[in-house]
């Protein structure tokens, strides 16, 4: 044993440092359950925080949901904004400090339920802020309801027969009614359940940073997430249910790219 | 002496929030009170001082946009009226517990539901008991001249930087839309972000420093032994309200046997009355409260003791009556007026009641 310790020893030095914790991650222990997809977006934003430099001058706006809390874990400035509210809250900052970068973090209920006309009309002004969306397709904080985003048959507590057509509606394809605003500049939908996902939806996160500081549109993310304690199964289970029955109703991709939609020959000249 | 003009009330809240140097408006249109955004728009501050103005989608988003910018330490505002304030009342409740200043200008209609266009002071509770929900308080300043809203704009700055609190000006249509002199105040610049960093750098969202810790603009407070002290520091922040922050007028008041008690543009209409009866040699006077919240109730109680009776005059079902009820304590009679539905009394119907209410004959 004493020798695996020194030998261990010799290993555990900064030069042979391959990964590490950003800096803008705080040390301490995040409150979501194994499984869960928000540490791991949590961590993309952070080193992309990081590594563009703008610690100091991005404001970020939590949810309501279980991701109220990310003002604990990434170690920026944050508005904290009532459920829903997060792009109103967003557009007040970004409007009055146009110098800072902006971004929201939103859960499907706060983003495509309580906030769909926030999110349509921040979009829809081409706000120049990002948007982060955890879709995992239930409402985990509250223990587990439907979601605009829950499946058609999806069991939930307030679908416990499962989603009826005819009771709930159709999930909602929010993503792709975002791809059709003017104002969007960049619109994805990514997942972070395997190592490639992850590395391709940090991309993503990095790239809709980066456009923001150009100010031209809003840039949207989606990740779609497991919530396994929602959806009462173990983490492995969650990311089999997910590619097998989220992806197919939201595919991953971009949806938009390019900027937001130009105006000329559009615009009435006033008298 | 300022600039002197001839205004509406509604445009005279949108001239001094750019002349005192108010950083953002962010509103939603609502009759009776378009003309404070038509006139922002209209002037286009944003060239000039540099002010934010932006139309939201509804009241929910104006306010939640007051939320995220107040949060920044900037000096910004909304304005709606009644039915608006309603919605507003989330992001009121928000902004309250966040400890976030601003100043709100609800421009009241008849209520309830979409109720009226017409002139009403019905939203006296939901402006002066909070309206949201949780225990909290805004300071009301209720204007009862043009040139009150234009003064109050600034006002209403100064004391929600004082007490880091949303401040409401609850006007109502009649003093939004009448017409009346102003001498309106020079051009104060805006804060400079020296000054912001100076005067919020303890708290606001301007981007976390390698010399601070992180800053969270939130109401959110897990543990309820922590909550219920955030409750404490809000209710002696309301105490110190009404230390030193207490406004009202008094017209005749010093040899009066009656005192009517009316605020806005039913202090207006009071004043006459006042007129009406002292010219028949009833002694009557006028209190008129200028904060709403923290209430007058010194002069109040010191009147109590001395004279017959008050009698309130609102546009409402009586709503102010109870504060007054509260503070005179059964020492004297505490009787209301008022009219409802849009509907103003005039000065000799005030009389009237009066008359028939209180002083007999």
């Amino acid at each position: 044993m004493a020798e695996v310790a020194e030998r261990l020893k010799d290993i555990i030095k900064p030069e042979n440092l391959i990964y590490g914790k950003s800096p803008v991650l705080n040390n301490v222990t995040m409150h979501y359950c194994p499984g869960c997809s928000h540490g791991v977006v949590h961590k993309l934003i952070a080193e992309v925080i990081d590594e563009l430099g703008i610690q100091d001058k991005t404001i970020g706006v939590s949810p309501v949901g279980c991701a109220v809390f990310a003002y604990n874990y990434i170690d920026i400035d944050w508005s904290e904004a009532a459920h829903g509210r997060a792009p109103a809250v967003a557009t007040g900052i970004k409007r009055i400090m146009p110098e800072k970068t902006v971004f929201t973090y939103q859960g499907d209920g706060d983003l495509a339920a309580i906030g769909t006309a926030e999110t349509m009309h921040a979009i829809n002004r081409g706000e120049n802020i990002v948007m982060i969306f955890i879709n995992n397709a239930i409402y985990g904080m509250t223990g587990g309801q439907m979601a605009p985003t829950t499946l058609l048959g999806q069991v939930t507590s307030t679908t416990p027969y499962g989603r009826n057509v005819d009771l709930n509606g159709y999930p909602l394809k929010i993503t792709e009614l975002i791809a059709q605003l003017p104002g969007a500049a960049y619109v994805t939908r990514q997942s972070v359940h395997t190592a490639a996902a992850v590395r391709k939806a940090r991309k993503a996160i990095r790239k809709a940073f980066e456009l923001s500081q150009q100010n031209i549109g809003t840039c949207f993310v989606e990740v779609v997430s497991t919530c396994n304690s929602g959806w009462k199964m173990n983490p492995v289970e969650s990311n089999d249910w997910m590619v097998k029955h989220m992806f197919p109703l939201f595919p991953l991709g971009d949806l938009k790219d390019g900027g937001k939609d130009k105006t000329d020959g559009f615009n009435l000249q006033p008298q | 002496m300022g600039e002197l003009r001839l205004m509406k009330g509604n445009e005279v809240i949108a001239e001094a929030a750019i002349r005192c140097g108010c950083d953002g408006y962010f509103g939603y249109p609502i009759t009776p009170q378009s003309e404070v955004m038509e006139s922002l728009m209209a002037q286009r501050p944003w060239e000039t001082t540099g002010m934010v103005v932006l139309q939201a989608e509804s009241e929910i988003a104006s306010i939640h946009m007051v939320y995220g910018a107040a949060g920044c330490g900037k000096r910004v505002m909304t304005s709606s009226s009644s039915p608006g304030i309603s919605l507003m009342a989330e992001g009121i409740s928000y902004i309250a517990g966040s400890e976030l200043p601003c100043v709100i200008v609800n421009v009241q209609r008849g209520g309830p539901g979409l109720g009226t266009i017409q002139p009403s002071q019905a939203d006296y509770y939901q402006a002066t008991k909070g309206g949201g929900h949780g225990d909290y308080s805004l300071l009301v300043l209720a204007p009862a001249s043009v040139q009150e809203m234009h003064d109050f704009v600034a006002l209403g700055f100064d004391l929600a930087y004082k007490y880091r609190n949303p401040v409401m000006i609850l006007a109502d249509g009649v003093i939004g839309q009448m017409m009346e002199k102003v001498e309106l105040m020079d051009q104060r610049p805006r804060w400079t972000d020296e000054q912001v960093k100076e005067i919020t750098g303890s708290w606001a969202t301007l981007g976390k420093t390698k010399d601070r810790s992180k800053h969270v603009i939130t109401s959110l407070e897990m543990d309820s032994h922590i909550m219920e002290e955030n409750n404490l520091r809000l209710q002696a922040k309301y105490n110190k309200m009404k230390q030193e922050d207490v406004r009202y007028e008094t017209i005749l008041c010093e040899d009066a046997e009656y005192v009517l008690v009316a605020f806005g543009s039913a202090a207006r209409i009071c004043q006459k009355t006042v007129q009406l009866a002292r010219e028949k040699g009833h002694k009557v006077g006028l209190l008129r409260p200028i904060t709403l919240f923290p209430f007058p109730e010194k002069p109040i109680e010191e009147l109590a003791s001395r004279i017959k009776g008050f009698m309130t005059v609102e546009f409402n079902a009586g709503q102010m009556v109870h504060d007054v009820k509260l503070v005179v304590n059964g020492k004297t009679k505490v009787e209301y007026f008022g009219r409802m539905g849009g509907i103003l009394p005039s000065p000799d119907e005030v009389e009237q009641a009066l008359l028939q209410k209180l002083i007999g004959g």
